[in-house]
């Protein structure tokens, strides 16, 4: 079986991220760039369907020359090989096209992904690939077992479970809790340092969705603080009724 | 702007080094935080927690992969032992011990049959390793140490007892050094790889220390224990230079313990200044307060730099006990007084249980004692620089 495990490079949580003053795109300053959280589970629950089915996992990322370094962990975790397709500033449609069209390429019986990449939140992977692909997918799943080609997959629901069957091959996201990601050993991060990761050539696609401008929440309006005059009691009621509108 | 073309100075890690550095931060945060207080009220040895420390590589770090290790030098092994030391003090002390005192004595002076019979189970955490140079009367003037080995046949007999070692309970391999030829003194000191099979070999007292108190410091009694003579390491008379050449590896690693504690204790006070209110605004906006953080966080800066200098040159092959004394001495004098420190920022707070700021005090205080205390430090660099600046 040919595992497929998408990752993606991501600014770090606690990165502060900052909207250029024309509002056309992200100041990043010196952010810190990671391995998407969801994905983690993405590889580990790849490394664990190896481990239960054999075969073996590659895990791929669309991204900037930079974004090898997760590669580098994902080889280190124990994927068996790592691809990158050099492509930035692609819409989600892009990137989707180009994860099915390297899936169809190796012909993965499974691609996992995580559930969502915390950049831009768009969770659009699992879907848009099922849908290039023709084969199901699944999203936001908590445990997945495979017997031969019957899938059995999890979701939590709001109150309880849902739980779906379908066949491979199939399009997966994880969800946070379906496995325990393993720490990449020492001698495994040295290794995986002289692995060859290849690079594939982007497939070219329109994109269907265009950035028109980011902005900056508001800020939540600061407390007003009155004092204890009759004037103050009655803008006080006046308040009440007109802005916080409670009465 | 202009720009400099600058060949030979970098302060930069290698991508896998940052790697490693986010490896071990990370398992130190999950894996050990949890567990620090219950440990260092226990004294308990956290035998789980070395037990996934193996499992990662984190006990082989200096021995290359064909015995079971993962082939990495002392910057990288400064950098497992600094994550560890923010979190713990105590375990990465034995982390430090394992690694740089008696598997690397083994690797580097063992016959290739005692690299696979000891190197590979220590690198590979299956047993813990002890290092055995201390006795009740000989710390600092290791020299006038009493355990003798007495030559008989193909073995040597081994008697006598030592003092404060780092894994004398739960290590079951040790490195100890011993007297074959005591009219020499100190060149008639050997080194020998003894294990807890052999009969007479056992550890008595464990220590109930003020820190580091999960880390096993117990004594070793050596009674007539039948040694190999397969199992000297390198000559006789060779030990004590041996030991010295190990210590001047673990002093660095010390270094790094000590930069990595002051680390925590410094993130600890940053939190607390930030959040404590008084006379109405947060500590840190009180100057007092938000100048001793400065000058907290330039030592920690100055000490991480002779830190990773003194493992860059042990990496080159190049000299560095100077190096390495001089980062040992005042990366652990910043520990102790950055510690303090930070006591004294958390006020009555820092005193208490509560917050993990006593415990870096408490465990800070070995570091200027253990691997050569700070009087020793200052002599191994005025030597050195006798050496260097003799006048004709």
């Amino acid at each position: 079986m040919t595992i497929l495990a998408c990752i993606s490079y991501v600014p770090d949580t606690a990165a502060k991220i900052g909207v250029t003053a024309d509002g056309s795109g992200l100041e990043l300053g010196g952010a810190k760039y990671i391995l998407n959280p969801y994905d983690e589970f993405a590889i580990e629950e790849a490394l664990l369907q190896r481990e239960r089915h054999g075969g073996r996992v590659v895990a791929l990322t669309v991204g900037s020359d930079a974004a090898k370094e997760i590669l580098r962990t994902a080889l280190a975790m124990g994927a068996d090989s790592a691809v990158i397709i050099p492509a930035t500033g692609l819409d989600s449609f892009g990137v989707a096209a180009n994860i099915a069209a390297y899936a169809k390429a190796i012909d993965a019986s499974l691609v996992l992904l995580g559930r969502q990449s915390i950049d831009h939140d768009s969770f659009q992977m699992a879907s848009t690939v099922g849908a290039l692909l023709g084969v199901p997918s699944i999203s936001v799943v908590s445990k997945l077992e495979i017997e031969s080609d019957r899938v059995r997959a999890e979701r939590d629901i709001e109150g309880g479970k849902e739980v779906l069957e379908a066949t491979l091959p199939l399009v997966v996201s994880v969800q946070k809790g379906i496995n325990n990601p393993r720490y990449p050993k020492l001698p495994e991060i040295m290794k995986a340092k002289s692995k060859p990761i290849e690079s594939v050539e982007p497939v070219a696609v329109s994109p269907r969705a265009a950035m028109v401008r980011y902005q900056v929440p508001q800020l939540k309006r600061a407390n007003k603080i009155l004092g204890d005059s009759d004037a103050d009691i009655a803008e006080f009621v006046r308040l009440l009724h007109e802005e916080a509108k409670v009465i | 702007m202009y720009e400099v073309v600058s060949h030979g100075v970098s302060f930069a890690f290698s991508q896998e080094q940052e790697q490693i550095r986010q490896l071990a931060r990370e398992f130190a945060e999950a894996e050990i935080r949890p567990h620090v207080a219950y440990y260092d009220e226990t004294q308990e040895f956290p035998h789980e927690i070395f037990r996934k420390l193996g499992e990662l590589g984190f006990l082989g770090i200096l021995i290359p992969p064909d015995c079971g290790g993962a082939g990495l030098g002392a910057i990288e092994c400064a950098i497992i032992v600094e994550e560890i030391a923010r979190i713990c003090p105590a375990v990465a002390l034995g982390v430090a011990a394992h690694n740089g005192l008696c598997t690397y004595h083994i690797y580097r002076y063992g016959s290739q049959a005692l690299r696979e019979r000891y190197v590979r189970p220590l690198a590979q955490g299956e047993t813990l390793g002890a290092w055995g140079l201390t006795e009740p009367g000989s710390g600092s003037d290791a020299g006038a140490m009493q355990t003798i080995a007495i030559r008989d046949g193909d073995h040597y007999i081994l008697r006598g007892s030592k003092n404060f070692i780092t894994h004398g309970n739960v290590g079951s391999i040790a490195v100890i050094m011993a007297k074959t030829d005591p009219a020499k003194g100190k060149r008639g000191i050997s080194a020998f790889v003894v294990d807890k099979s052999m009969p007479g070999f056992y550890a008595s007292k464990k220590e109930n220390k003020v820190g580091m108190r999960c880390s096993d410091t117990a004594s070793l009694v050596l009674d007539d224990v039948r040694v190999p003579a397969t199992n000297l390491l390198g000559q006789e008379g060779e030990g004590f230079q041996q030991a010295l050449a190990i210590l001047d590896g673990g002093r660095v690693t010390i270094a790094a313990l000590s930069v990595g504690l002051a680390q925590g204790a410094f993130e600890a006070a940053m939190k607390y200044a930030q959040e404590r209110i008084q006379f109405g605004k947060p500590l840190i906006e009180h100057q007092a307060v938000a100048m001793k953080l400065a000058r907290m966080n330039m030592e920690i800066e100055a000490a991480r730099l002779l830190t990773y200098r003194a493992a860059w040159l042990r990496d080159r092959g190049e000299p560095f006990r100077q190096e390495a004394s001089q980062a040992k001495l005042f990366a652990s004098e910043i520990a102790v007084r950055t510690a303090e420190d930070a006591i004294q920022i958390h006020g009555g707070y820092g005193y208490i249980k509560e917050f993990p700021v006593e415990k870096y005090w408490r465990d800070s205080k070995l570091l200027t004692i253990g691997e050569g205390t700070s009087e020793i430090q200052r002599i191994v660099i005025a030597r050195s620089l006798l050496e260097q600046y003799r006048s004709k």
